[in-house]
C-alpha cells in the first residue's frame, strides 16, 4: 500500500494541497472504489499531516468512500428534477435487477448501488452516473442492457 | 436566440478551429491595453455575476487589482451543483478554450499570475477535453511566461471537485483547493484580500468570465443594447422538466419566461398542464401560474423576493405533487449542509422530519408554522448562502400553494404521490 501511495504523491506532488488530487488517484486504484484505512494512513504519512485531516477530508465528499464498493459504482440522481420524473421507478428497477437495496453492494461484488445529488444530467432525467459514465433518459430496458454490457465486459476482461 | 456566448449546438471547436474563429484574437487584442482600463469597460457593461449571487463584476475585480500582494489567484467556479444547472458543462464541453481565454484575460486585468479552473468531479467525462486545450494553450504561449511577449505570466491548474454542493461556495471551494473539507469561512476577510492560500483572489463562475470576451469584442456600448437596463447581455438558462426541448437556452435578458417555454422549449401536453416553475435550482422560487409572465431579469426577480440565482428552469405539470417536490429539495438540502452551523444543519433536518410527517398524513396546522418559522430562522441566521437559500422553494410554496400542503394535512394528495400511511421517501 505504502509504495502504491507513494507513486501516485510523486506524481501529483508532495504538498497538502494535492491532497484531494491525491485521495481521488488511490481510490481510483482500489478494485473496489474505496480508501481503505491503510491507504489512508499510507496517505497521511506520505504528506505529513494528521491522519485526523485526511480521514475528515475523505468521509466530507460524498465521491470519496471510506467503505467498500462494488467494483462498478451504480450512483442515482435522487435530486428534484430526477426523483419527479420517474427517479423512484429507477431506483425501483435497479434495486430489483441486482437484488440489493440502496447503499449495499451484489454478492458478486461485481456493482454497489447508492443515491446521489444532482450530477448535472437534468436534461436527460432520470439519469445514473456508472464509474465515471453518466446514463440518462433511463427506462427498464436501457437499464437492463447497460447492466448487461458492464457485466460482458468483466468476463470479457 | 441571443449568441454571445454559445457555439452552435453539438458544435466541438479543435484549438486550430477556434484560432482560425478569432480565438485568442480577443486576449491578444486586450494584452495592448491597460488592466484599470479592462475593468472600467466591464463596469460600464454592468455586467452581474451569473453564479446565483449577481454582485457586480467590475466591482469585484476592482476590490482584487486594489490589493497589493506579490502574488494574486483567479479560481474560475465551475463546481455546478444547483440541481437543475448544466450551463457551464456545456460552456466547458462545447469550447473549453472560451473558458480559458476568458480567465487570461481577466488575470491579466487584476495581476493574476496563477488560476485554477475547479471543475465539479461529476464532469470527469470532460476532463481530458479541458486538460488537452490548458495544454495546447500553454505549447501556444497563451498561457505560461511572457504569454506572447507582452511580459505577463500566467498559468492554470484544473482541479477536481469531490462531490460536494457546498463547495459551490467560494470560500468553500478554496479549502477545497486548499486540500480539506468544503467548510465554509468566516467573511471578513473577504476572498478579494485573503482568499486562496491567504492572497487575494478573485472567484468567478464560469459563464460569468465567458461574457468578459463579448464585452472586450464588442465594448460596452453596444452590449449593453443588449438585455434589460439593469441586467445587461444575454443569460443562459438551463430548462429541464416536463418539456419538449430540454437543455441551455442563451436568452438576452428581458425575455419573458412564459415565451422561453411556450416558444422555445414548448410543453409536453397543453401549456396550462404547467403546474409550476422554480427558477434558481433547488435553492429558487417557485412560480405559481399567474407568475408565467415573469421577466427573465435580475430586478424583475428581485421585486418579487426572488432571485434568478444560476438560472436553472424547471418545470412540472399537474402530476407533479408539490410536496413530493419539496422532500426531495429538502432531502438535497439535508444531505449537502456541510454541518458546520446550527440553523443549516438542523434547520434542514427538521424541515425534512415536518414534510415527512405531512405526506404521511400526520401533519398539523402546527406544523405549517413550525415549518414556516425554521425557514424564517434559516433565511436570517444561517452562516452561508447554502443555509441561507435552502428554504427558498419551501416559502415560495408556502405563499403560493398553501391549499395543496393544507389539503395533505386533511390526508388528501391530488396526484396520489404521497402514501398517507408511511411514505418511502428515503429509498
Amino acid at each position: 500500500m505504502i509504495t502504491k501511495v507513494e507513486t501516485i504523491v510523486e506524481k501529483i506532488g508532495r504538498s497538502d494541497d494535492k491532497l484531494l488530487e491525491i485521495l481521488i488517484a488511490v481510490q481510483d486504484t482500489s478494485e473496489f472504489n474505496y480508501l481503505s484505512q491503510a491507504s489512508l494512513r499510507a496517505v497521511s504519512q506520505a504528506l505529513d499531516i494528521s491522519l485526523t485531516r485526511v480521514y475528515g477530508t475523505a468521509e466530507f465528499y460524498s465521491m470519496l468512500s471510506t467503505k467498500k464498493r462494488g467494483k462498478h459504482v451504480i450512483q442515482v440522481c435522487n435530486s428534484a428534477p430526477c426523483h419527479l420524473q420517474n427517479g423512484k421507478e429507477v431506483i425501483r428497477i435497479f434495486q430489483e435487477i441486482l437484488g440489493i437495496h440502496m447503499g449495499e453492494i451484489t454478492e458478486d461484488g461485481l456493482f454497489s448501488l447508492e443515491t446521489v445529488s444532482c450530477i448535472g444530467a437534468c436534461d436527460q432525467a432520470p439519469a445514473v452516473r456508472i464509474d465515471k459514465e453518466v446514463y440518462g433518459n433511463l427506462t427498464r430496458s436501457k437499464i437492463f442492457n447497460i447492466l448487461a454490457d458492464l457485466k460482458r465486459g468483466e468476463t470479457h476482461d | 436566440m441571443t449568441n454571445l456566448l454559445f457555439e452552435r449546438p453539438g458544435k466541438l471547436l479543435s484549438f486550430k478551429d477556434y484560432e482560425q474563429a478569432d480565438g485568442f484574437k480577443t486576449l491578444k487584442c486586450v494584452l495592448d491595453k491597460k488592466p484599470q482600463d479592462l475593468i472600467d469597460e466591464i463596469k460600464k457593461a454592468k455586467l452581474l455575476g451569473r453564479g446565483g449571487a449577481g454582485f457586480p463584476v467590475g466591482l469585484k475585480m476592482q476590490f482584487v487589482a486594489d490589493e497589493s500582494s506579490d502574488i494574486k489567484y483567479i479560481i474560475c467556479n465551475a463546481d455546478e451543483g444547483e440541481p437543475g444547472t448544466f450551463k457551464d458543462r456545456e460552456l466547458l464541453r462545447r469550447n473549453p478554450l472560451k473558458v480559458i481565454e476568458a480567465m487570461i484575460i481577466a488575470a491579466y486585468a487584476i495581476g493574476a499570475s496563477k488560476g485554477y479552473l475547479y471543475v465539479r468531479g461529476e464532469y470527469t467525462n470532460i476532463k481530458d477535453h479541458i486538460e488537452a486545450g490548458i495544454k495546447e494553450a500553454r505549447q501556444k504561449n497563451y498561457l505560461g511566461p511572457n504569454i506572447m511577449g507582452t511580459g505577463f505570466s500566467f498559468d492554470l491548474e484544473y482541479r477536481s471537485g469531490v462531490g460536494a454542493y457546498i463547495c459551490g461556495e467560494e470560500t468553500a471551494l478554496i479549502e477545497s483547493i486548499e486540500g480539506r473539507a468544503g467548510d465554509p469561512r468566516q467573511k471578513p476577510p473577504y476572498t478579494a484580500q485573503k482568499g486562496l492560500f491567504n492572497k487575494p483572489t478573485l472567484v468567478h463562475n464560469v459563464e460569468t468570465l465567458v461574457n468578459l470576451l463579448p464585452i472586450m469584442q464588442l465594448g460596452a456600448a453596444t452590449y449593453t443594447t443588449y438585455g434589460t437596463e439593469a441586467s445587461t447581455g444575454t443569460k443562459l438558462f438551463s430548462v429541464s422538466g416536463f418539456v419538449k426541448n430540454k437543455g441551455v437556452f442563451e436568452v438576452a435578458f428581458g425575455l419573458k419566461l412564459s415565451d422561453l417555454i411556450k416558444n422555445q422549449c414548448q410543453t409536453l401536453e397543453a401549456y396550462d398542464t404547467i403546474k409550476f416553475i422554480q427558477v434558481g435550482g433547488s435553492s429558487g422560487v417557485v412560480l405559481p401560474r399567474d407568475l408565467f409572465d415573469i421577466q427573465l431579469s435580475y430586478e424583475a426577480f428581485k421585486a418579487i423576493g426572488a432571485n434568478l440565482g444560476s438560472g436553472a428552469i424547471f418545470v412540472a405539470d399537474e402530476s407533479i405533487c408539490i410536496l413530493d417536490f419539496l422532500k426531495a429539495t429538502a432531502n438535497f438540502f439535508r444531505h449537502e449542509s456541510c454541518g458546520k452551523c446550527t440553523p443549516c444543519r438542523e434547520g434542514n433536518r427538521h424541515i425534512s422530519m415536518i414534510l415527512d410527517k405531512i405526506s404521511q398524513g400526520q401533519g398539523t396546522d402546527k406544523d405549517l408554522g413550525l415549518l414556516k418559522s425554521t425557514c424564517e430562522v434559516m433565511k436570517s441566521a444561517s452562516f452561508c448562502g447554502l443555509g441561507q437559500t435552502a428554504p427558498t422553494a419551501i416559502l415560495s410554496v408556502i405563499k403560493y400553494f398553501k391549499d395543496e400542503l393544507q389539503a395533505h394535512i386533511g390526508g388528501q394528495c391530488y396526484t396520489g404521490a404521497c402514501s398517507m400511511k408511511g411514505g418511502d421517501l428515503h429509498v
